[in-house]
């Protein structure tokens, strides 16, 4: 198979339009396993979630930018929700208990969108405004994907101007990065932890809706992405915003490109860059040195 | 009473044996006390790494897989005797805890649950591509063991009771094992290292080398498992290796309590039998099943036996020193 | 601890050792005659849960039709049939399980079901083993191969070669013939290319590409602008129910469709539900069963009758017709034998002509495999009538021993 460079370069594009959706999931994932140190196995549960949502709004009112608006704000009631009466009374247990009860968590979401929507899934669309494709010279590629690089840059960076420019974002990094001292100073970390859960799931039902003209809807489309957002937030490093972008365009890109060479290996090649890395550096790129480094 | 009740906690492994020897009497059909078996002792080799030595691995269905698949492979490609597959499944599976435990146990704390998801789906889609040897997506089938010869005695093995007996032998045997393991040094180090990692290091124990040890006796025995059931089904599907299959088994070992000997059977049972009811009542049983762990989780994360136990102690005043869980 | 370990490793073995040489000197107290009176009962293991649980219910659905037709018409020697369903949860374990609850504990008589490659082939296991008729009601090419097949194993559905092979023979002569595959890779997707190329041979049919990917991609976005710079004349989407949802989808996205028609080799009336009119515009594909045959087949009108009158108007579906033979034919067959024993059973279906709901049909002697018509049908967008007018029929290749794989080919001694 001859390989042009204008094959190569599509292949990378796609990698990073699929490299967004990765970065975002992972910086949901990396942000309440930073402050809460809970590891949210209902992540893929949310994405789903938000991903069915997002489609039945846009079908309903036919506008794409509300539903995009609407969506994360109903993952993050629910989270909201879980975190206060689900997650919190298991604190002080033992660092497990969370991620088996988002873990139990996600079997019922899964089933209850069966319920409500059906196990067949629901028919995705791309909104009128960005359909068909963008001719950049080494081929065209789809609008819609473009879109989702661009938005997904100017999500990420509005996280991190809030991060590093407000006080609530502050507080957010001095306690994943020790929550004893920012309880002593008087924050009332509860309430930290409650919204900074809330944030986290609200991103995974954002990037759901997003990533729903682009694939199948349909109940079972988060268990997959759970592992390979795993596999991103470990190379990127637990708890790194600046981790979970590069690891996810990384993984995206990996992805792509394999399965243009060998598309059979094409998921293992994720999982086994993961164990490469762990091989090498543990702790993944930039882990271990708290929310923004 | 008392003194029954510490006969009992003694004679673990005999007690066990006396429930497993009249189970299948008492379930609907054979097939489900087989399962319960061999998902008892699945959860029996997973309990040694999470209730005992508190490490939560969340790819231990690879190690389940790989025991069956080998066993099943070598049935179908090389023609071996059953008790030769068994072997060869179980070092397959320890060599797997090997590999599989070194890239792990050098991750901390919660990492380390999703660094053997990530591990276990390795091992799962490289089996799937496999399908050459593996049959893939469809499964490897023709693990047919019709009859035993054990000393000359013939043993019909289709037949579902005379299985089962069969496969109990080998689960006693596994059972035995690990009750000597926990009763050893080595067992009270594992349960150091659970509650206070950091102390047991300081008392002078090699703890990642002990973590290791640990994981690979747990993937042998999951192994085991594994191989009896391509036994018993015939097949090998591959979503025996997917982190779905290793999920069920964490609930099943905390359903039925983690830390306890005979907790393990009580989850795999209680999981399987609940199922199967629930499944003949409603198509939503992954909620109600779901619904059940979170339920636990909160109100109960002792488990169905962890609990029995830990109020039985209660009420009979046993001291710590008389206990042996 | 007083008593040492070893004690009470030993005594426990004795003990296992013991029960162990006590059950295997006793005949089994459970043994598996089944009963010469009372209900003639057929197991039915089908994915109620997961993703096809759509399709399962409709086999349930036509296969209760067939019951009570059987019923209705008196059974046989007074006796009424039951069926028993189970949900095998698309997992081969668990479906291998349900059938040995079904033998074991419900003492079925016969087996028919699954919905999907692995399920079948798992449940065949069981039933070859405990030497229970099985009738398999979805599509696999491995079942008629001799490595797994068995006498006892029966199935009704079609095999890939089948469709592929009818879908091929109507569009390569009309369409043209440079050919890409777009293939989920595994072997379902590897069957389906083999099938085609086998059939395009008799066309001159050129392979430009088989492009693989990965099973269960979510984006097709990497494969699309290749498959658009090869220039082919038709496209085909080996990948089945979710993965050609996806696939159909993105391929109008990106516009394939104006120079290039899309065929794919199974087109499910719940998949283009699921994708949409816009997406399956166009496609053309294969099926076993659908409903709009029945202004030329009168097969076709009275089975759709019947069932419209059993349910509220609705119409079967291709999976559902399959529910509905399966089980008719095990019941005509024990009919026909007078006898609900396996081996004369067996020995009647195999000498079965039957015409349930599309035409004639007969089972091969070599491999059980039922030879039927095959329908081809392309999906429209507009001039639907209503909500189940979703597809035009273009052709139906009538049934022809000649198209199957032979039967040296799947490894049978004649």
């Amino acid at each position: 198979m001859t390989v042009s460079f204008d094959l190569l370069a599509m292949q990378m594009l796609t990698g990073i339009a699929l490299g967004a959706i990765y970065a975002l999931l992972a910086i949901g994932l990396s942000l309440i396993f930073g402050m809460l140190t809970v590891v949210n196995f209902a992540h893929g549960a949310f994405f789903m979630v938000g991903a069915m949502l997002g489609v039945y709004f846009f079908t309903l009112t036919g506008n794409f930018w509300f539903s995009l608006l609407l969506v994360p704000l109903i993952t993050g009631g629910i989270g909201l929700v879980t975190e206060r009466f689900l997650v919190r009374p298991l604190y002080g247990r033992g660092i497990d208990y969370p991620l088996l009860l988002t873990f139990g968590l996600s079997y019922i979401m899964i089933e209850a969108m069966r319920v409500v929507f059906g196990v067949e899934g629901i028919p995705s669309s791309t909104p009128d405004l960005l359909r068909g494709s963008v001719d950049l010279g080494f081929g065209g590629f789809p609008l819609y994907r473009l879109f989702l690089i661009v938005v997904t840059g100017a999500i990420i960076l509005g996280l991190w101007l809030f991060l590093e420019k407000t006080r609530f974002g502050l507080i957010i990094r001095a306690g994943s990065r020790d929550p004893e001292i920012v309880k002593i100073l008087g924050v009332d970390v509860a309430k930290v932890w409650l919204i900074v859960f809330g944030i986290g799931t609200a991103i995974a039902g954002l990037s759901g809706i997003l990533a729903s003209p682009t694939r199948s809807v349909n109940p079972e489309m988060g268990v997959a992405i759970l592992a390979e957002s795993f596999v991103v937030t470990v190379v990127g490093g637990m708890g790194s915003l600046m981790g979970a972008v590069v690891a996810g365009l990384l993984v995206g890109v990996v992805y792509s490109l394999t399965s243009l060479f060998a598309p059979a290996l094409a998921e293992l090649s994720i999982f086994v860059l993961m164990a490469v890395v762990l091989l090498f550096r543990p702790q993944g790129f930039f882990g271990k040195a708290g929310l923004m480094s | 009473m008392k003194e029954l009740y510490i006969q009992l906690s003694r004679h673990r492994v005999l007690a066990v044996t006396a429930v497993l020897l009249l189970f299948p009497w008492v379930m609907p059909y054979e097939a489900l006390a087989v399962n319960i078996l061999i998902f008892g002792l699945f959860a029996v080799g997973y309990n040694l790494l999470f209730g005992y030595t508190g490490l939560l691995s969340f790819g231990h269905a690879a190690f389940f897989g790989i025991g069956s698949y080998f066993t099943g492979m070598s049935i179908v490609y090389l023609a071996m005797p059953w008790y030769l597959a068994i072997v060869v499944g179980v070092l397959a599976s320890l060599v797997g805890g090997l590999l599989i435990g070194f890239l792990a146990i050098r991750t901390r704390g919660i990492y380390f649950a999703m660094v053997t998801l990530a591990l276990g789906q390795i091992v799962y889609y490289a089996f799937y591509k496999a399908d050459k040897w593996t049959g893939g997506e469809n499964g490897l089938r023709g693990v047919k063991v019709a009859q035993i010869d054990i000393f000359g005695i013939q043993i019909n093995f289709v037949d579902p009771i005379t299985k089962y007996y069969v496969l109990l032998v080998f689960v006693v045997i596994a059972l035995w094992f690990v009750s000597r393991v926990l009763a050893s040094p080595f067992g009270a180090v594992i349960e150091a290292i659970r509650e206070n990692e950091k102390r047991a290091a300081a008392c002078g124990f090699d703890v990642m080398r002990t973590k290791l040890l640990a994981f690979v006796i747990s993937a042998g025995i999951c192994g085991l498992a594994g191989c009896l059931r391509a036994l018993h089904l015939s097949i090998v599907p591959v979503d025996s290796l997917h982190y779905l299959q290793s999920g069920q088994v964490v609930m099943m070992s905390l359903l039925g309590g983690m830390g306890t000997f005979f907790g393990p059977f009580v989850g795999a049972g209680v999981l399987l039998y609940l199922e199967d009811v629930i499944t003949t009542l409603t198509k939503h049983w992954m909620a109600i099943v779901g619904a059940i762990f979170v339920c636990f989780v909160l109100f109960f994360p002792k488990g169905i036996w962890g609990t029995i136990l830990h109020r039985t102690e209660r009420r009979l005043s046993i001291t710590a020193h008389e206990e042996l869980r | 601890m007083s008593k040492s370990p070893i004690n009470t490793g030993r005594r426990s073995a004795i003990v296992a050792g013991a029960a162990t040489a006590a059950t295997v000197s006793v005949p089994s107290l459970f043994s598996i005659a089944k009963a010469q009176s009372g209900p003639i009962k057929i197991g039915f293991p089908v994915p109620l849960t997961g993703p096809f649980s759509a399709e399962a219910q409709d086999q349930v659905r036509a296969a209760e039709l067939a019951i009570k037709e059987f019923n209705d018409t008196g059974g046989f020697n007074g006796r009424k049939a039951e069926l028993l369903v189970r949900d095998d949860k698309l997992n081969p374990g668990e479906a291998a399980t349900r059938t040995l609850e079904l033998i074991e504990k419900d003492k079925a008589d016969y087996i028919v079901g699954s919905l999907s490659a692995a399920t079948q082939l798992s449940i065949n296991t069981v039933t070859k083993e405990r030497k229970v008729i099985f009738n398999s009601i979805s599509q696999s090419d491995a079942i008629n191969e001799v490595k797994d097949w068995s006498m006892y194993t029966f199935h009704e559905a079609l095999n890939p070669h089948m469709t592929a092979g009818a879908v091929a023979r109507y569009a390569f002569p009309k369409f043209g013939k440079k050919i890409v595959y777009l293939t989920a890779d595994y072997a379902y997707g590897h069957e389906m290319v083999r099938g085609f190329q086998r059939a395009g041979k008799e066309f001159g049919a050129q392979t430009l590409e088989d492009i693989r990917h990965p099973l269960g991609a979510p984006d097709y976005s990497a494969f699309l602008p290749r498959i658009q710079a090869l220039k082919p004349d038709i496209l085909v989407l080996c990948n089945f129910g979710r993965d050609l949802v996806n696939s159909a989808k993105q391929v109008t996205d990106f516009g394939l469709k104006k120079n290039i028609k899309v065929i794919t080799p199974v087109l499910l009336y719940t998949s283009r539900l699921a994708g949409g009119p816009e997406a399956f515009e166009g496609i053309v594909g294969g099926t076993s069963y659908y409903w709009g045959i029945e202004s030329t087949v009168p097969a076709a009108k009275a089975f759709n009758d019947k069932f419209r009158a059993a349910y509220g108007g609705s119409v079967p579906s291709d999976y559902g017709a399959l529910g509905y033979a399966g089980v008719r034919s095990v019941l005509t067959a024990v009919r026909n034998a007078k006898s609900t024993e396996t081996n004369a059973v067996i020995n009647a279906m195999r000498a079965l002509k039957y015409n349930f709901y599309k035409g004639d049909q007969y089972y091969r002697r070599c491999d059980h495999q039922s030879v039927q018509s095959v329908i081809v049908i392309e999906s429209k967008s507009k001039n639907m009538k209503d909500k189940y007018d979703v597809f035009s029929v273009v052709s139906i290749e009538n049934p022809d021993e000649k198209r199957l794989r032979s039967c040296d080919e799947l490894g049978h001694k004649a």
